[in-house]
């Protein structure tokens, strides 16, 4: 039987705000104030997106906030998100000098001090190019695409970009909780990159609203920043039950439903232990859960979670069984999820990601009595559309050169759908990356077709 | 414990650590709780005839959010006399071994200088400071700086006060001046027992870029103010030095300029100063600050088995010359220590930009990077030991030439004599 949890409506919204706060103005002062301003700095080589970061951080110091915001958006579409969402401790603030001599200037912080100046101020940080006549579709709203769609507005071209969705910005917009990132800082970005003069079409899925020859046909060139699809099914009995849940569906619920709505009882199970399942962890306990565990069938050592998500995690309680999988959900007469059967396990000899293997532990079997069951064990490539648009991929990861160009010499590609094989989780802040590099190539592709025209 | 009473010119003190004439010396109830917080000394906002201020008097210079710099536009005393001089007696009587000196300012007129004078040692002060430095509006009206800036009226109107005087005579000179030696030496022509400097410096602290008004403002006007605080320090500093190590001047200094703490009194007084006096740090902090400044100053003074503090006084003099008196074949270069380096690279681009390109970045094998001082290249600027956000990171280390010493104008003279 499902138990329902019980948490005050006013409750469930404060549990959904934004919980870091942002730096106050002597905070942001002292902080700015205390960057040694490096020469060739070791922040800048470890952001993907190659931000100033110095140079950001002084303008802060001097009061030219519009100057810090720029310096920042100007090579990272999305800085405002990846302000919140970067694992800053890895990229950064890891590369910091004074993490020598005293601590790490907060960085992260301090981007969003800036940004979160220029998103209230409300002041236009960049404009767009000169048309160029040339016009460009981009398959996907999210980081990769808004980040080309920016790029190639600058440099004047006419961009289209089809969003499946009803809202453009892809996982920044529906894919992480929003106690993280708040919705409006995405949509924020995706307005900043709308009044550039790209044309945002939402609701259009290819192959249903738009057909691929019509866009490959209809367009110069094309950018494809698809991302990702839904968790993979776990592959065992009972996931058709009631109570059985995707993590990036979940996610996209409590960001798009009325949190009240969002029943998943008291006790909840997390398969997975990547920075989706921490999020689908953590989102479930704001939501009123009681018991909170993620399982994984590896250890500690092998989880792709950054420390610090896993280390918040820890802080709002949530539980983690190590060695463990999942081999049978069990439902009741209606349907409804009441429990787990699960399997023990130990770790072999490495696999193909260089992890060990887990192997399962023979009799191990037990049960746990369970409201609802969350996947979060990565998500699925898009295979139908990349085979739809006839690129070259390998298992549906569309294979690129270094100007990001498929197979098909007037496709780019970026973000999630051009990230590799490997079990490691693509960073937003790689998606902004890819798609600067996605419309720098196609502009590299028609400067060439130019010359050769002149000449 | 070290020994801090200090005499300047025959006035004696428990400590070195002065008030100077200024806000924090305003009334009785003041300088008493200043004395209550250690300060040996405090120097009476100067009296004269009572002025009426303007209001928005002060502005400070900030960096790196501190206040380095600070300027006022108030002028003298704007109390009755003799409701100063009753609470001066009052603080006499309550302090009789605290140092009480009146500052003050008059009109260039014998007469009223010699009523002035014996008013206030009356009351039983135990100096007079003459003010011949306030920058602002004062010397608009033929006082204050405008005595200053000439050494013939410092001369004339020291001589006034010293026909009656009973009590040491210190003059307090103006730093908007090209050299003040020519009016520290008048000050002792005229008789003066001790010199007292700097007072503040011409200014004018900003222009808000919003209102395009200037800094401070009243109703949207400004007018030059006098400078002080920590940034004019070395400025001050200089002036003290100059005139300790200079034979016609040859009296007792109080030094006043930027002191904030216990290290700046030492510099001070290894530059000739007997007496310090404070004045923004205390307005900045309050008068708490000096129980650091006794503390560290008695400490410094332990740890060195010095057993008076005028000991140190002076000490610094005979090293501070004339740039044609310094060793040219005295040669430092830059090091960099390699284990507290931390690769901020400022000292690479510093150089490489703006001095002599002796720094290189280097790439090691292990794909990391160090830098290395090209030593032959060096000029031992300092500018990298500077810029060094890391304390003895780089040092400048000294490289023997192999040379006997020699200035200058030792080699101007050898090579004249060659001739």
């Amino acid at each position: 039987m499902n138990q329902q949890a019980f948490i005050p409506v006013e409750k469930l919204k404060k549990n959904f705000q934004e919980f870091i706060p942002g730096l106050r103005e002597k905070d942001a002062m002292d902080e700015a104030n205390r960057c040694l301003y490096c020469y060739d700095a070791p922040c800048i080589k470890a952001c993907p997106t190659g931000i100033n970061i110095p140079s950001f951080i002084k303008k802060i110091a001097s009061g030219n906030m519009k100057g810090s915001a720029r310096a920042i958006m100007e090579a990272n579409p999305v800085g405002a998100s990846c302000a919140r969402v970067c694992p800053t401790s890895e990229l950064c603030e890891g590369a910091c000098v004074l993490n020598h001599a005293s601590s790490p200037i907060m960085i992260g912080q301090l981007q969003r001090y800036a940004t979160d100046w220029a998103m209230k101020n409300d002041v236009a940080l960049f404009h767009k190019g000169e048309s160029n006549g040339k016009t460009v579709a981009i398959i996907g709203g999210g980081p990769a695409g808004l980040s080309a769609a920016r790029e190639l507005a600058r440099l004047g071209y006419k961009v289209t970009i089809y969003e499946s969705k009803a809202q453009t910005g892809g996982l920044n917009t529906y894919g992480i909780v929003s106690f993280r990132l708040p919705q409006q800082i995405a949509l924020w970005e995706v307005e900043q990159v709308e009044k550039l003069g790209v044309t945002i079409l939402t609701g259009m899925t290819v192959g249903k609203n738009i057909q691929v020859e019509e866009i490959i046909n209809g367009y110069d060139y094309v950018v494809l920043a698809v991302g990702l699809g839904n968790v993979p099914d776990l592959g065992i009995e009972g996931e058709e039950l009631d109570g059985v849940y995707d993590a990036i569906q979940l996610v996209e619920d409590t960001k798009t439903k009325s949190l009240e709505t969002i029943s998943l009882g008291k006790r909840v199970v997390v398969i997975g232990a990547g920075n989706t399942a921490i999020d689908a962890a953590t989102c479930s306990h704001r939501l009123g859960a009681e018991q909170v565990t993620i399982m994984y069938r590896r250890t500690e050592d092998e989880m792709t979670a950054y420390d610090f998500e896993y280390e918040f995690a820890k802080q709002e309680g949530i539980e983690f069984r190590w060695l463990v999988t999942p081999v049978r959900i069990i439902g009741d007469e209606r349907g409804k999820v009441t429990a787990l059967a699960c399997v023990r396990m130990k770790l072999g000899e490495p696999d193909a990601s260089g992890r060990p293997r887990p192997v399962r532990i023979e009799g191990s079997e037990f049960t746990v009595e369970v409201d609802s069951v969350i996947k979060a064990i990565g998500q699925n490539k898009l295979l139908p559309l990349v085979q739809s648009f006839g690129v070259e991929h390998v298992r549906g990861v569309i294979k690129v050169n270094g100007n990001n160009q498929t197979s098909n010499p007037k496709i780019f590609a970026a973000g999630d759908c051009i990230f590799g094989l490997g079990n490691a989780e693509a960073m937003v802040v790689d998606a902004a990356e890819q798609g600067k590099k996605a419309a720098y190539g196609i502009h590299k592709a028609y400067m060439s077709t130019r010359t050769e025209v002149l000449a | 414990m070290a020994d801090l009473r200090i005499n300047l010119g025959g006035i004696q003190a428990p400590n070195p650590f002065w008030l100077a004439s200024a806000p924090p010396t305003n009334t009785g109830y003041q300088v008493e709780r200043a004395f209550e917080a250690g300060w040996g000394g405090a120097v009476w906002k100067t009296l004269g005839d009572p002025i009426i201020n303007v209001t928005s008097r002060f502005a400070g210079l900030k960096y790196n959010g501190q206040t380095v710099g600070f300027n006022n536009i108030e002028l003298i005393t704007d109390r009755p006399l003799e409701v100063n001089l009753k609470e001066m007696k009052e603080v006499k009587r309550k302090f009789p071994n605290h140092a009480l000196v009146a500052s003050l300012m008059m009109e260039p007129n014998r007469e009223k200088w010699h009523e002035l004078v014996k008013a206030v040692e009356d009351v039983g002060v135990d100096g007079l400071e003459l003010n011949f430095g306030c920058p602002h509006g004062m010397a608009e009206r033929g006082m204050g700086s405008a005595v200053g800036q000439q050494p013939e009226l410092v001369q004339q109107q020291t001589e006034w006060v010293k026909e009656v005087a009973q009590t040491p005579v210190i003059v307090k000179l103006t730093p908007n001046i090209t050299d003040i030696r020519y009016t520290a030496r008048a000050a002792k022509q005229g008789g003066a027992d001790a010199v007292s400097m700097i007072n503040t410096i011409n200014s004018l602290m900003g222009v808000d870029i919003d209102t395009w008004n200037p800094i401070p403002h009243v109703d949207g006007k400004g007018a030059h103010g006098g400078y002080c605080g920590p940034a004019v320090k070395p400025i001050a500093l200089n002036m003290v030095a100059e005139c300790a190590r200079d034979s016609q001047v040859n009296l007792p200094i109080s030094g006043i300029g930027g002191i904030s703490n216990w290290r700046d009194v030492v510099e001070f007084m290894l530059m000739g100063s007997s007496s310090i006096q404070v004045c923004t740090a205390a307005m900045l902090y309050g008068f708490r600050i000096v129980e650091d400044m006794i503390e560290g100053l008695s400490h410094y003074l332990d740890e060195r088995g010095i057993e008076s503090v005028m000991d140190i006084v002076g000490k610094s003099v005979p090293r501070y010359s004339e740039w044609g008196n310094l060793n040219l074949n005295y040669k430092v270069v830059a090091r960099i220590d390699e284990q507290s380096c931390i690769n901020c690279n400022r000292c690479h681009i510093a150089c490489e930009d703006t001095s002599h390109q002796c720094i290189d970045i280097v790439q090691m094998e292990n794909g990391g990077e160090k830098l290395v001082v090209r030593e032959e290249d060096c000029v031992g600027c300092n500018l990298c030991s500077i810029v060094c956000p890391i304390e003895d990171c780089i040092t400048m280390v000294e490289i023997p030439t192999g040379q006997p010493p020699l200035t200058w104008r030792e080699r101007t003279a050898l090579m004249n004599s060659a001739q």
